[in-house]
């Protein structure tokens, strides 16, 4: 790649990123479905952008491993070759494949890898050799096959009827119909620009009727060296090739007049061109390009997004200063103007959190093609259904949430679910279904992993504690089915009998519940016996801008997320009663447990006088309450961070800047105890 | 005693390479940190203290939005704080994501420093453990104390 090339580096691997996960997608939907023509035009154009781009940048073995798997394609379009499970299955291989090599020049800024094995298989499949490929298969290394054959792309044009009647009308006036083929510079950098030149030049008395690849991916550069394009003009082809030739890094691989009576419309409808290259497209391919719809956006550094969000922030907390001295001062027409400020940062606010939120279909995307391998591995059946992939997230909480997911996902699957047969007998319908859902409910964003496979076997769960050592087998037994089920989540749990490649390896549920919590978030569990166990988290909108109670103790003040706070209430000394020395209160005839804020943040000082505060927080399902020397107030607060050096203390979540300019900390409920 | 510095040296390569430095005062000692990592020194801010954090984490200020962590040398060292309480300062630097303060009686100077004049930790004998500290300038009749404030930031 040489070096003006890198600068399309990033472009290149995030596009192709994209490419790839749609390519898993459309494959899937063919599987279920093999008759499904639009995926498998979606997944055939796809993989010829990606052969496309990756030539471009100058990735030979990509662009070669794409070039065979088109070929493969274009004969299962074709209908040369029939859409199974065996092709289906080598198809995935080689988007594995693909995913190793754009991985590996993301990593190592290198593509080459030798993928002679997949290509040898995909020869075979080709010309229907599954015998041969199996083999193949089986070894998955192999030396290149010789002679592999360098066709060109095939071309291929369908015409609609206005396409037609379009021809038809530019006939009966005495116009020229012309096939035109461009090959653009192997050097060019601005692809897009060139065909923009070739559809200005050719339209300047004419008009282009239709154009392979699209008209958008033309315009977007995104097509391999060449493109053709059909017209109707009034000029002859000499004037048009001389027209063309005066355009740069452009060449005019041919110019071809078409009779107008050889176009017929509608499926299979298709122009003599050239040699006899041709390829029956099953539906239009150009419109195809159309039905696929194109958001306008723009590709925007998360750090600028940052950048922004801080700086709202300051403008927040400076609002809040301003509200403080209005208040003090009682002066009309500044606090009208305040106000007016107040609307407008809480709309700006809600416009940059809006910008850095993305639908969490993002990381669910990659989901399916998990479920469906791990399904195949462990021999089961399984209906993976997603619902509410449109929720939106922070960028910050969406960049963190997929491998907890994963690790859920395969649980559901590998634990969660019984076999096929085990399923018969127990009367339910063969296929289990795991579930993932999303939603939102209020400031929170729920995901919920679901299977209706046989529930947490609690007696097992308890054995194996015990077994483990994570509790006395004399505590065990007092232990409520919630307790025991919590105790999935303690470190170095695994209630898999035989450890499976896929999940039970020891590392499990509690490392999800850290993730979780490090993201401010809580993970819940409800099972039932032989109907299923469900995961449920929940995680807050944004970790920017949250609501918080500020709370004094002696002389510091301390911010609790209002999230975790359930209720305050104000005690004196004598409300506190003492249970097995530790220190509670009965609040509405329940036992709260109390901690006092000055012991657990050794904060000196002499101790409040007889009424103090208690701040009832929620951590996990548990209510504890935090007494506190007074309650100043709700506020919105900017989270930031503590910085490197203070990372990972636990109790503390982050800092902020109070409306005096001290720096106030922010108490994470879920490690402070 | 910019040129003194200079002439003296000359021993051995690079040792007449010349450094500047800070120079500043913690309890009764001289010590004199690289200026390329400061960023900037300033008047003492309110600092918030932090609990659980480790000892000589004084705590945390607001500079200008930014949160920055205040390291307290005087107890990393064992120093007795001296001086006047309107002459201490917060030296803050940087080093690449890593931004942090440190807390000084007071800021003495900027000074040209040859590096022959920087004499090995080893030889020398300081209340410093010895990995804190990248050498001992002598600067005239002064000593200065040359910390090494990524070992300080690291540990």
């Amino acid at each position: 790649m040489n070096m003006d090339m890198s600068q399309y580096l990033d472009v290149f691997l995030e596009e192709s990123k994209e490419h790839l996960e749609s390519l898993n997608q459309r494959l899937l939907e063919l599987e279920k479905d093999s008759g499904n023509i639009a995926a498998l035009n979606e997944i055939f154009r796809v993989a010829h952008t990606l052969k496309g781009m990756s030539s471009t940048m100058g990735f030979d073995d990509l662009a070669d491993l794409t070039h065979h798997m088109e070929n493969v394609l274009s004969d299962l379009k074709e209908g040369l070759l029939a859409v199974d499970s065996k092709v289906v299955d080598v198809i995935f291989k080689c988007f594995d494949r693909i995913q190793l090599i754009i991985d590996s020049i993301e990593t190592k800024g290198s593509g080459a890898m030798n993928n002679s094995d997949l290509i040898a298989i995909l020869e075979n499949v080709k010309t229907g050799n599954y015998e041969a490929a199996a083999a193949l298969e089986s070894e998955l290394a192999l030396p290149p096959q010789s002679g592999t054959d360098t066709d060109e792309y095939q071309e291929s044009f369908v015409f609609n009827e206005y396409d037609i009647t379009v021809l038809k009308e530019a006939a009966s006036r005495g116009l020229r119909i012309f096939n035109v083929k461009i090959a653009v510079d192997p050097g060019c950098l601005m692809k897009s620009v060139r065909a923009f030149m070739v559809f200005k030049a050719v339209e300047e008395d004419g008009e282009v009727i239709k154009s392979f690849p699209g008209a958008q991916d033309l315009d977007e550069g995104r097509f391999d060296s060449n493109f053709e394009i059909f017209l109707v003009t009034g000029v002859t082809a000499e004037t048009l090739e001389k027209r063309l030739s005066s355009i740069s890094e452009i060449s005019v691989l041919r110019i071809q007049e078409i009779n107008v009576d050889s176009i017929t419309a509608g499926q299979g409808s298709q122009v003599p061109v050239d040699n006899g290259n041709q390829l029956q497209a099953a539906t239009d391919a150009a419109d195809n390009h159309h039905a696929h719809k194109v958001k306008q956006t723009v590709r925007v550094d998360i750090d600028r997004l940052d950048n922004l969000m801080n700086l709202v922030g300051e403008l927040v907390m400076h609002k809040g200063r301003l509200e403080q001295i209005g208040f003090s001062h009682k002066i009309n027409e500044l606090n009208e103007t305040i106000e007016q400020i107040a609307r407008i940062s809480t709309d700006l606010q809600a416009v940059v959190m809006k910008v850095r939120m993305v639908p969490i279909e993002q990381v669910f995307n990659r989901f399916p093609r998990m479920v469906r391998d791990l399904a195949r591995d462990l021999n089961k059946e399984v209906d993976f259904l997603i619902e509410g992939k449109e929720t939106e997230l922070d960028r910050t909480v969406i960049d963190e949430i997929g491998d907890p997911l994963v690790h859920l996902l395969r649980n559901a699957v590998d634990h969660g679910l019984e076999s096929s047969s085990e399923r018969i007998k127990k009367g339910k319908n063969p296929q289990g279904t795991v579930m993932l859902r999303a939603r939102h409910e209020g400031n929170n964003v729920y995901i919920e992993v679901e299977d209706d496979g046989a529930g947490i076997d609690t007696a097992r769960v308890k054995e194996k504690a015990v077994e483990k050592g994570i509790v006395a087998a004399k505590e065990a037994d007092q232990l409520s089915r919630e307790e025991i089920i919590a105790l999935l989540f303690s470190p170095g749990f695994s209630t898999a009998s035989n450890v499976t490649d896929v999940s039970g390896r020891g590392v499990g549920l509690d490392v999800v519940k850290t993730k979780i919590e490090s993201l401010s978030g809580e993970i819940f569990v409800d099972s039932k016996p032989g109907s299923g166990t469900r995961f449920r988290i929940k995680l807050p909108l944004t970790l920017a801008i949250i609501q918080a109670l500020m709370v004094s103790v002696r002389d510091e003040i301390y911010a609790i997320p209002l999230s975790s706070v359930d209720e305050t209430t104000m005690i004196t000394v004598s409300d506190i009663k003492m249970v097995q020395s530790q220190e509670v209160i009965m609040l509405r005839g329940s036992v709260l447990p109390l901690y006092r804020l000055a012991d657990l943040l050794d904060i000196k000082g002499p101790a409040a006088a007889q009424e103090m505060y208690v701040v009832v927080v929620r951590k996990a399902e548990r209510q504890i309450g935090l007494v506190v020397d007074s309650l100043i107030g709700q506020q919105e607060i900017v989270i930031k961070s503590l910085g490197k050096l203070l990372l990972g203390i636990s109790g503390l979540a982050g800092a902020i800047v109070a409306g005096d300019g001290n720096v106030r900390l922010i108490l994470d409920v879920t490690t402070l105890f | 005693m910019e040129e003194t510095a200079i002439t003296r040296s000359q021993n051995a390569y690079n040792q007449d390479e010349e450094i500047q430095v800070v120079a500043f005062r913690l309890g009764k000692e001289e010590y004199a940190v690289d200026i390329l990592n400061v960023q900037e020194i300033i008047r003492l801010l309110n600092i918030t203290r932090v609990p659980r954090a480790e000892d000589h984490i004084e705590g945390v200020v607001n500079l200008r939005g930014n949160i920055i962590p205040i390291i307290n040398l005087h107890k990393q060292f064992n120093l007795q704080s001296a001086g006047k309480e309107e002459d201490r300062r917060i030296i803050v630097f940087q080093f690449d994501d890593l931004k942090a303060g440190i807390i000084v009686d007071e800021v003495s100077e900027v000074l040209r420093l040859v590096k022959a004049d920087i004499e090995e930790t080893a030889k020398v004998y300081s209340s410093i453990s010895a990995e804190h500290i990248q050498g001992i300038a002598k600067v005239n009749d002064r000593l200065l104390i040359l910390l090494d404030l990524l070992k300080i930031l690291e540990s």
